[in-house]
């Protein structure tokens, strides 16, 4: 065995890691075809407003993060039907306002020092064994429901008026949708970090999309693509005391850089 | 008479911002005619669309589909709707002509379950009726508007429609391939028997290939053969005075 996997903390951080390349592109593959891949940064601030709060009340962090996450979702949806303003300038107000909680809170907390770096960066060495079981638990919930649904995703992402008329619960699906990518955001905040978590869930799916196959393959492609950046992100991480969130995307940048590469030459 | 009727709208009104866009609208359609609504940009077209389609309510009036209110109408994919912006150039979207084909099917097989050996076998007739089974595994950005046009209408098909509604269709497609178009429509509702309604600016068009014309402009102007409609001048009344002169009067 590698002596990597010698410690518990890192086969923890490996596996929560591997559960989240898997889901993230899964769920980035919907927003980025809707134009919609600023949500993914939108509700990782959000999140860590929710963590702020978990940090400062002294309870589960991972648990809050999550919980203010879907519960911005509702109201960044409700802003967008309103129409009052653009649904970009509602992903931007619910930025601001989670960065802004988040500072102010975890200055009441006394948080900066011990927890924020790793909360904006991602460190491998906080997965706990609670983490993991969270991961594991809402990671299969989220594939299931994704391969339950997925021919009512595809439906909406691509046509969703189309879909409205032949009688498809759009809403409810949409809704779904994006408490997926809420609940995903906040448990890829351990792993990548707030700041790069959009990253896992966009840059995988672009990089597949250079290959100009049909959206099932792309779906495929971008887990691949995304399991690869996490993976040896993490290694190169671990054997050259790298931050684990930045190497992973600056992994998954240099794969995209290559899919350019050889999307030209074909 | 009424039992074959399978779209009914009695006295429907509907306002946008104040303004009236429909005003006492009434008529019906019976199954397997071939409808043509023609009218200015603006006289309310799209909103009787898609006030039919359930995606507007409107303020006053009824809308039964097959019989039912419309509001309550189960099986929604028995009326097929192939969208305006089915010819519009920009689809950059990484699916194959087969996935969005098959996505027509979707509400069909109903939520959770899989497609299965009926529902493959649907998706395959309607590729090759739209002739674009050589197509399957293109994408879709890589096709023509005349292509493009074709998969949309074979999404449409393959939840086995029992009326197809089509909103301006030809926008964006070349002369040659409109007329194919135009004759693959007539195919559907001679031969397959699917009721068509067909929404146009172009009053040429719809003359020449529908057997019943519905003329709006806010209300209902006339509604009747395209004969009737060409003879009695109601262009005039449709589209105002200037425009009138540049059509061929008899």
């Amino acid at each position: 065995m590698l002596e990597i996997f010698q410690y518990d903390f890192l086969l923890r951080a490996f596996t929560a890691g591997i559960i989240i390349a898997v889901i993230a592109p899964m769920i980035g593959i919907f927003l980025v075809v809707r134009r919609y891949s600023l949500l993914a940064d939108t509700l990782a601030h959000v999140s860590l407003a929710g963590a702020a709060v978990g940090i400062l009340t002294k309870s589960q962090p991972a648990l809050t993060a999550i919980l203010f996450s879907v519960l911005s979702v509702f109201g960044i949806e409700r802003l967008r039907s309103a129409k009052k303003i653009f649904g970009e300038s509602a992903l931007a107000l619910f930025l601001w306002g989670g960065l802004a909680g988040a500072v102010v809170i975890l200055g009441l907390a006394k948080g900066f020092n011990v927890n924020l770096f790793a909360y904006l960066f991602g460190s491998i060495t906080t997965v706990s064994s609670g983490d993991l079981y969270l991961v594991a638990a809402l990671g299969a919930v989220i594939l299931l429901l994704i391969s339950a649904c997925y021919k009512e995703f595809f439906f909406i992402s691509f046509d969703e008026e189309l879909a409205e008329v032949s009688g498809v619960n759009t809403r409810g699906l949409n809704l779904t949708l994006l408490i997926m990518a809420a609940v995903t955001v906040s448990l890829s905040m351990r792993i990548v970090g707030v700041l790069l978590i959009g990253a896992l869930m966009v840059i995988p799916v672009i990089t597949a999309m250079q290959f100009n196959r049909s959206f099932r393959q792309t779906l495929f492609l971008s887990v691949i693509i995304s399991l690869l950046s996490v993976i040896t992100g993490l290694f190169l991480s671990y054997y050259f005391d790298l931050a684990s969130g930045g190497t992973i995307v600056l992994t998954a940048l240099a794969i995209f850089l290559m899919s350019l590469f050889i999307s030209r030459e074909n | 008479m009424s039992e074959n009727k399978c779209i009914e709208l009695e006295d429907v009104n509907f306002h946008y911002n104040g303004n009236p866009v429909l005003e006492h609208v009434s008529f019906s359609v019976k199954a397997g005619e071939y409808l043509g609504i023609i009218g200015p940009n603006g006289g309310g077209k799209t909103t009787l669309l898609k006030i039919i389609l359930g995606l507007l309510r409107p303020d006053s009036g009824v809308v039964k589909i097959f019989g039912q209110i419309s509001d309550e109408l189960e099986k929604r994919y028995r009326i097929g709707y192939v969208p305006q912006k089915a010819s519009q150039a920009e689809f950059y979207f990484p699916a194959t002509v087969e996935e969005i084909v098959k996505s027509g099917r979707t509400a069909r097989a109903g939520l959770f379950r899989r497609y299965k050996e009926e529902d493959y076998k649907a998706v395959e007739k309607a590729m090759e009726i739209a002739g674009i089974a050589e197509n399957r595994g293109q994408l879709i950005s890589k096709l023509s508007g005349g292509e493009r046009q074709r998969v949309f209408i074979a999404r449409t098909l393959a939840g086995e429609p029992k009326i197809l509604i089509l909103d301006e269709p030809a926008v964006g497609v070349d002369i040659a391939s409109q007329e194919k178009f135009y004759a693959f429509l007539t195919y559907l509702n001679r031969e397959l028997g699917i009721t068509i309604i067909f929404v146009s600016h172009d009053v040429g068009v719809i003359a020449d290939e529908v057997n019943t014309v519905l003329c709006l402009n806010h209300r209902l102007i006339c509604h009747g053969s395209p004969e009737r409609f060409i003879k009695e001048e109601f262009l005039e009344e449709v589209y105002g005075k200037k425009v009138t002169s540049v059509f061929h009067r008899h």
